[in-house]
């Protein structure tokens, strides 16, 4: 458990030095968001419509883009392998990181979203649901995403493979959380979505314990 | 059979068969040097020994116990100092070494004698980034000092060291094994330790004729 601490910790000091990259994540979401009423137009009803949609999608691209964090750099300095020598179970490893990947990309995400509501102006009811969905879905992607990227560790450009790999994967994720939204909007409870994102939180956990390590251990073996 | 040994191990490199029927038995307070030209598997073999990764065939024994069945006592007994630094260049050597010191169960003291013996006081308080590879390498084997250990795994530890920080380490490795430590260090130079056991990989590699037949 100290171990496990001493890891978070150093991961979010790591972050704190170098924070330039989580807020290019959140201003990439901002604006991934902000470019659609210029390609749509600027139908209020449509755009309100599309809003959750928009959020969502914008927010799969961000968090792709932060995947080569949690272990790209580690393997290529070689603290991978220090880390992998450590008393440490590689499924505590692969939780940590998956914890402050969320914390420093999914998190902020929930956090700006409300931005990107108040400018597509989607009704007020909706935010606290719209919130939630993703309150429980950017998890799932954290935790689906870095075992992608474990995945990709030992191939060479692997961090291009990343996307592809990784959002055909969360598009369970997109569609429960719109609908969650949608329901909302027209007056059907958002619950049932939630669950089920919920539930797919508690499938995504143990998945990413199991696949992580062995993708690791995989990378380690080819050095 | 006590101690630490390697029996009858070969080990793939991409799809080249790097060595083949390699032996040997280290004592407590021996040294090993693995000698061999560029490219005849000493790294390769450091990680087998380290557990990082896994042989083509054959066994690492501990005590007489394959590591591969016992992976957590075995990375809990060994220090493996590797090419790459392991170091963030965003944090100071301080910093690297407290972590690594909280990894390993060990007190702030030992991160302040850690320092003292690569002499890296007067460069505690700057991020790894602004150091020379030197520098950084002597950041990378402080963490020997951190804490004891079974067994060290050094490869080319000696790369772009100075001549007073080469000296240092050597005072450090003796150290260890006369505490009855194992020592298996990779390496084109001399080693000045007493007792040191040489294994030139060159006499393990495999003819033409073997490295067809491991990959049919």
């Amino acid at each position: 458990m100290k171990v496990l601490l001493a890891l978070i910790g150093r991961d979010l000091r790591l972050v704190w030095r170098q924070r330039g990259e989580p807020l290019i994540g959140v201003a990439f979401f901002l604006l991934a968001a902000l470019l659609f009423p210029f390609g749509v137009g600027p139908d209020t009803d449509l755009l309100r419509q599309i809003a959750p949609g928009i959020v969502w999608v914008a927010a799969l691209f961000a968090v792709v883009l932060s995947l080569e964090r949690p272990f790209h750099a580690d393997h290529e300095d070689g603290t991978l392998e220090q880390l992998a020598l450590t008393a440490l179970p590689l499924p505590l490893l692969v939780l940590a990181k998956a914890l402050v990947h969320w914390l420093t990309s999914g998190l902020l995400l929930v956090l700006a979203a409300p931005l990107i509501a108040v400018i597509y102006d989607l009704p007020g009811e909706l935010l606290p649901v719209l919130l939630l969905a993703l309150l429980l879905g950017t998890p799932i992607l954290s935790l689906l995403g870095i075992v992608v990227a474990a995945t990709t560790l030992g191939a060479r450009r692997g961090s291009i493979l990343i996307p592809l790999l990784a959002l055909p994967l969360f598009v369970p994720v997109l569609i429960l959380g719109v609908l969650a939204v949608e329901a909302a909007a027209s007056g059907l409870p958002a619950r049932p979505h939630l669950l089920l994102l919920a539930a797919g939180l508690l499938l995504a956990l143990p998945l990413a314990l199991l696949a992580g390590p062995a993708a690791l251990r995989q990378a380690l073996d080819e050095g | 059979m006590t101690g630490f040994a390697a029996r009858d191990l070969a080990a793939l490199r991409g799809e080249r068969l790097l060595f083949r029927g390699l032996d040997f038995a280290l004592p407590a307070g021996a040294a090993l040097a693995l000698v061999g030209p560029n490219g005849s598997g000493k790294t390769t073999l450091l990680r087998l020994l380290a557990g990082l990764s896994r042989p083509l065939a054959g066994e690492v024994l501990w005590d007489g116990v394959d590591i591969a069945g016992a992976a957590e006592a075995h990375r809990a007994r060994l220090r493996y100092v590797g090419h790459l630094p392991g170091l963030k260049a965003a944090l100071t050597a301080t910093e690297s070494l407290a972590f690594e010191a909280r990894l390993l169960g060990a007190g702030a003291a030992a991160v302040t004698a850690a320092m003292t013996q690569f002499a890296l006081a007067p460069l505690a308080a700057l991020p790894l980034r602004v150091l020379s590879a030197g520098q950084r390498r002597r950041v990378a084997l402080a963490r020997l000092a951190l804490a004891p250990a079974a067994l060290w795994l050094l490869d080319e530890p000696v790369t772009s060291l100075d001549a007073a920080s080469e000296a240092r380490l050597w005072a450090l490795c003796g150290a260890h094994l006369a505490a009855g430590g194992r020592l298996v260090v990779a390496t084109h130079g001399a080693v000045p330790l007493p007792g040191l056991q040489r294994l030139d990989l060159a006499d393990f590699a495999p003819g033409q004729a073997a490295a067809v037949e491991a990959l049919s």
